[in-house]
């Protein structure tokens, strides 16, 4: 997996959530406050901005400075989230992509203390790293993705402010899971065409 | 969205800038966003920080000054800080003798706060996470209680000790006491209306109220219809008496979440003491007003602090703050 395509990985993030924005920040008023597309979208903006001018030694060096980045720049929870997401990748990327992928995704669980089933990014990301463990091709890591991501529609949300609806948070699409599903798809149109 | 604002994206950076304008005593890192005392640190007395989502105000920056916090990170409108803003914040608090982290239980503030307290070497850290609110009920099944209306208790009291020479120890053990002896609850007749968004969060019918609702425009846990102040005091009052052991009389505390007026509150307050006279509940002191708001939300929240002597001798030093000022 060559430079161009993680960095393009991260560039095709950045352009589906810009456009997907309005739409998560929508499923976050009706179970959430309403920012998770204004601060992602901040966040990845100023993601492509250090691309824009920064030069990386490698990938790790690349991945590190995106998670640093919405660390820095998103709050909430999805900064601490996505950032330790990132790092983790980042340092992982030696064991080659699904390994480091899954990195990413144990750095999630553990900075959110959550598992799947608790209407989070993780219904989404999980099935997604058992894909590409299993060695899954891109179309497949993607349905798991996106079957993954529609789980959470008739949950109760266990964690995050969601969670503060009880019952009445089932039936909504979780944002986070949203969110997570347009990073999985970033990563099929940026790395899939390389494999 | 009828709002007084150039830009949303500038709302809350122009706000510091105002709020630094208007009072001297208070300086602020607008790159940072962070508020802090202008004459700060003051060396050898622990610092207190907190912050938190803007849109509460006068939380937590209006809070800054004598006798309360040293410094309050901001962050975007209902977005928890991030780690570098509470670590900046940190360091203008920092006055040798560690610092107390006051964190409102929100999932993402508290990870930030953890993040940037992982990050602060060299400073002594201690943390209270405030989680009042009675309307969420089993932490099991949720992200646990969150912290409201006592944040602003907590930041009063601990900031006395604070001010009276105590220890980071000391002053984290009355945070903490203040915080498991207070509850809080709240209804919204309206939502607020974040500037980004640019529409109320949620729609409510002109008949009806959320019970139960946090500060960020959350729904609550239940749609109820419109009921009378009287009425409305009582589904407040009873779930947070139920929660607290009220021995020496409580300081009660009605708070107006930004766009209920203070006739509204006043009323409500009254409504409320007699419901605690009605319990035989001695209401020591009060507190009535807008001290943390969701926007221009309308509604009310309602906190019982079930207090103890050195809780009150703490209330009662003075405080210098643009938010809350007395004693001075």
């Amino acid at each position: 997996m060559g430079r161009v395509s993680v960095e393009a990985w991260i560039r095709e993030y950045a352009r589906l959530i810009a456009e997907a924005a309005p739409r998560l920040t929508e499923l976050d008023s009706a179970v959430g406050d309403a920012d998770h597309g204004a601060n992602l979208s901040r966040g990845m903006a100023a993601v492509v901005a250090a691309l824009d001018s920064s030069s990386f030694d490698d990938d790790g060096a690349l991945l590190k400075k995106v998670g640093m980045t919405l660390v820095s720049t998103v709050g909430g929870a999805s900064g601490p989230l996505y950032g330790t997401f990132f790092l983790r990748v980042s340092s992982a990327l030696g064991d080659g992509f699904p390994a480091a992928f899954r990195a990413g995704v144990d750095g999630v669980a553990a900075r959110g203390k959550s598992a799947v089933g608790e209407k989070t990014m993780l219904d989404t990301l999980v099935p997604a790293a058992d894909a590409l463990e299993a060695g899954k091709d891109w179309p497949a890591v993607v349905d798991a993705a996106s079957a993954g991501r529609n789980s959470t529609v008739p949950l109760v949300a266990r964690k995050g402010r969601a969670s503060y609806l009880g019952e009445r948070s089932a039936g909504h699409l979780d944002p986070g899971a949203e969110s997570s599903f347009l990073l999985v798809r970033a990563a099929a149109s940026a790395l899939g065409a390389n494999d | 969205m009828k709002k007084l604002i150039n830009a949303p994206a500038d709302v809350v950076v122009e706000s510091l800038a105002g709020l630094a304008a208007a009072h001297p005593s208070l300086a602020v890192d607008l790159e940072q966003r962070v508020v802090h005392r202008a004459d700060g640190p003051v060396a050898g007395k622990v610092g207190l920080i907190s912050g938190g989502g803007s849109g509460h105000e006068p939380l937590h920056g209006g809070f800054v000054g004598l006798g309360m916090l040293d410094a309050a990170a901001a962050g975007e409108v209902f977005t928890s800080p991030v780690p570098d803003q509470i670590l900046a914040a940190t360091k203008y608090a920092d006055g040798g003798a560690g610092v107390l982290h006051i964190v409102k239980n929100y999932t993402g503030d508290v990870m930030n706060f953890e993040m940037a307290a992982e990050l602060a070497d060299g400073v002594q850290i201690a943390t209270v996470v405030t989680n009042d609110d009675v309307a969420v009920e089993d932490s099991l099944y949720t992200a646990g209680r969150r912290g409201v209306g006592v944040t602003v208790l907590v930041e009063k009291i601990a900031g006395a000790a604070a001010e009276a020479g105590r220890s980071l120890a000391e002053v984290a053990a009355v945070a903490q006491r203040v915080n498991d002896r207070g509850r809080s609850m709240g209804l919204a007749l309206t939502s607020g209306t974040v500037p980004a968004a640019g529409k109320p969060t949620f729609d409510l019918p002109e008949d009806q109220i959320e019970l139960g609702v946090g500060i960020h425009g959350e729904p609550g846990r239940q749609r109820v219809p419109l009921p009378s102040a009287r009425e409305a005091a009582a589904m407040l009052v009873e779930p947070v008496l139920a929660e607290i052991s009220p021995e020496q009389g409580v300081l009660a505390f009605v708070n107006g979440l930004g766009a209920t007026p203070l006739i509204e509150q006043y009323l409500v307050y009254g409504e409320v003491a007699a419901l605690l006279e009605r319990h035989g509940v001695p209401i020591v002191r009060s507190l009535v007003g807008p001290y943390i708001t969701s926007l221009d939300m309308a509604g009310v929240s309602v906190t019982l602090l079930a207090v103890d002597e050195e809780m009150l001798q703490l209330w009662d030093a003075p405080v210098n703050t643009p938010g809350l000022r007395w004693g001075v």
